[in-house]
């Protein structure tokens, strides 16, 4: 019988949450990592390895990997590192598919691993690229929070993909690497930018499985949508309480349903109001509708962040999310209905979910 | 030989690594190099390269603060520091 299996990376560890098919009952492990700031973590199904990209104040940053379902652990950072004078601080997101596992981190590069997480090499820096000048000053390197941000395979062309640098935005590459596109028209920026494809602040993107051409953006300033897998931009965000936010859920069965958790803009970065809510479109954002059966609907500051919003596989999908004061929350009834299966874990940043035999 | 302590946080990320262990160098950096041939990957947990001591890694040798080419002897004590950065 196949189990569901939460991997949260949390600011103490990895921890992993695993339930039957009906998702209502949950079985926490953990802490995993030796209790590292694990930025991100995800479930590679060709292997059936899990890997966790952590990066210690002490010790630097590594990717962890278990091949067994987090029974036994080990961690490399072998060859995670520039040979110029580009400081590598954080690795921070996570890809796998096709054979490979990519790590983003940052300063902005890209490395990639052939040998299931033994061994990296540099893949890009994204060089040359509209805004790169500006990253690559080592004046703006970290702790200047500039990097790159999330990857996205596609999963039907090894040589396609797309990364997110920070503040920068969206670029694609369709040559494995070698070289990049801005993919950023359309969107919008209240802020003075230098050059005309990049200065966006695009927090997280999600694509459609059914509909590879149907995207959702997640930016610093607002909701926006795309019909051409990237290639042009159109706003979204009426009709939601706020403008801003991090994480962003795709309906894996249908290209018009896609979920946001929208956040006060300011300093706080919680959900308004203290009342926790989710916001669903099913009508690819044409309308939104306030979820919150089941959340806390009082004192409920709670953040969530880029990567802390995962949806299953199931016919009937399961949404999750978790949130930077340590609860995680579960749907398994496509998002309609919420309850909390874990209450006192660690800041969380990110949460993916895997169906596992 | 040169009688070396390592933080807490060490140990975990290597099989069978010890707290205290004594080693045979001339210098720290001979020390770690000498870990890091018992336990491949554990240079890269202390330095960064150029190569550095890690930002927050302190290294004293007979409690004076040391850099990566401090000189050991028989009857160093190395105390190697998980500083800071804690909570």
């Amino acid at each position: 019988m196949s189990r569901t299996l939460l991997l949260i990376g949390t600011r103490k560890g990895c921890f992993l949450a695993g339930s039957d098919e009906d998702r209502r009952s949950w079985e926490l492990r953990g802490p995993f990592c030796e209790g590292w700031p694990v930025y991100h973590a995800i479930f590679e199904p060709e292997s059936g390895t899990i890997f966790a990209a952590a990066a210690s104040e002490w010790h630097g940053s590594v990717v962890w990997r278990s091949p067994d379902l987090g029974e036994t652990w080990s961690h490399s950072s072998e060859g995670i590192a520039y040979d110029d004078d580009r400081k590598l601080s954080k690795v921070s997101n996570l890809a796998a598919a096709h054979g490979r596992v990519r790590v983003s981190v940052e300063a902005p590069g890209i490395f990639e691993s052939r040998d299931g997480g033994e061994t990296w090499s540099l893949l890009s820096t994204l060089a040359g690229q509209p805004g790169s000048e500006s990253w690559d000053d080592p004046a703006n390197q970290p702790p200047g929070h500039l990097g790159i941000s999330a990857l996205m395979d596609d999963p039907d062309d090894a040589d396609r993909s797309w990364a997110i640098v920070q503040g920068i935005g969206l670029f694609e590459t369709a040559d494995g690497g070698a070289t990049w596109t801005p993919r950023n028209r359309g969107l919008r920026a209240d802020w003075p930018r230098e050059h005309e494809e990049v200065g966006y602040c695009v927090h997280k993107v999600v694509r459609s499985p059914v509909d590879g051409d149907r995207m959702f953006q997640q930016n610093h300033v607002g909701m926006h949508r795309s019909d051409d897998a990237g290639g042009t931009w159109t706003e979204i965000t009426e009709g939601l309480p706020t403008e801003f936010g991090f994480a962003a859920a795709v309906h894996p069965h249908d290209r018009d349903t896609f979920f946001v958790i929208p956040l006060d803009p300011g300093h706080g970065r919680t959900m308004p109001d203290g009342k926790a809510a989710v916001w669903r479109t099913q009508d690819a954002g044409s309308s939104w509708q306030r979820i919150d059966e089941g959340l806390p609907q009082q004192d409920a500051h709670l953040g969530v962040l880029r990567e802390g919003m995962a949806v299953d596989t199931c016919d009937v999908p399961g949404f999750y999310f978790g949130t930077s004061t340590g609860q995680v929350f579960a749907s398994a009834d496509e998002g309609s209905s919420w309850a909390e299966i874990a209450s006192y874990l660690p800041a969380i940043s990110s949460v993916e979910v895997a169906i596992v035999d | 030989m040169a009688e070396l302590h390592l933080p807490r946080t060490l140990a975990p990320l290597f099989p069978d690594l010890p707290r205290r262990l004594e080693v045979d160098a001339p210098t720290v950096d001979g020390a770690i190099d000498e870990l890091e041939t018992r336990w491949p990957g554990l240079r890269d947990r202390l330095c960064e390269p150029g190569p550095a001591i890690r930002r927050h890694i302190h290294v004293y040798v007979d409690r004076e603060r040391a850099d990566l080419s401090t000189p050991l002897n028989a009857e160093s004590r190395v105390d190697v520091i998980a500083a800071i950065s804690g909570g």
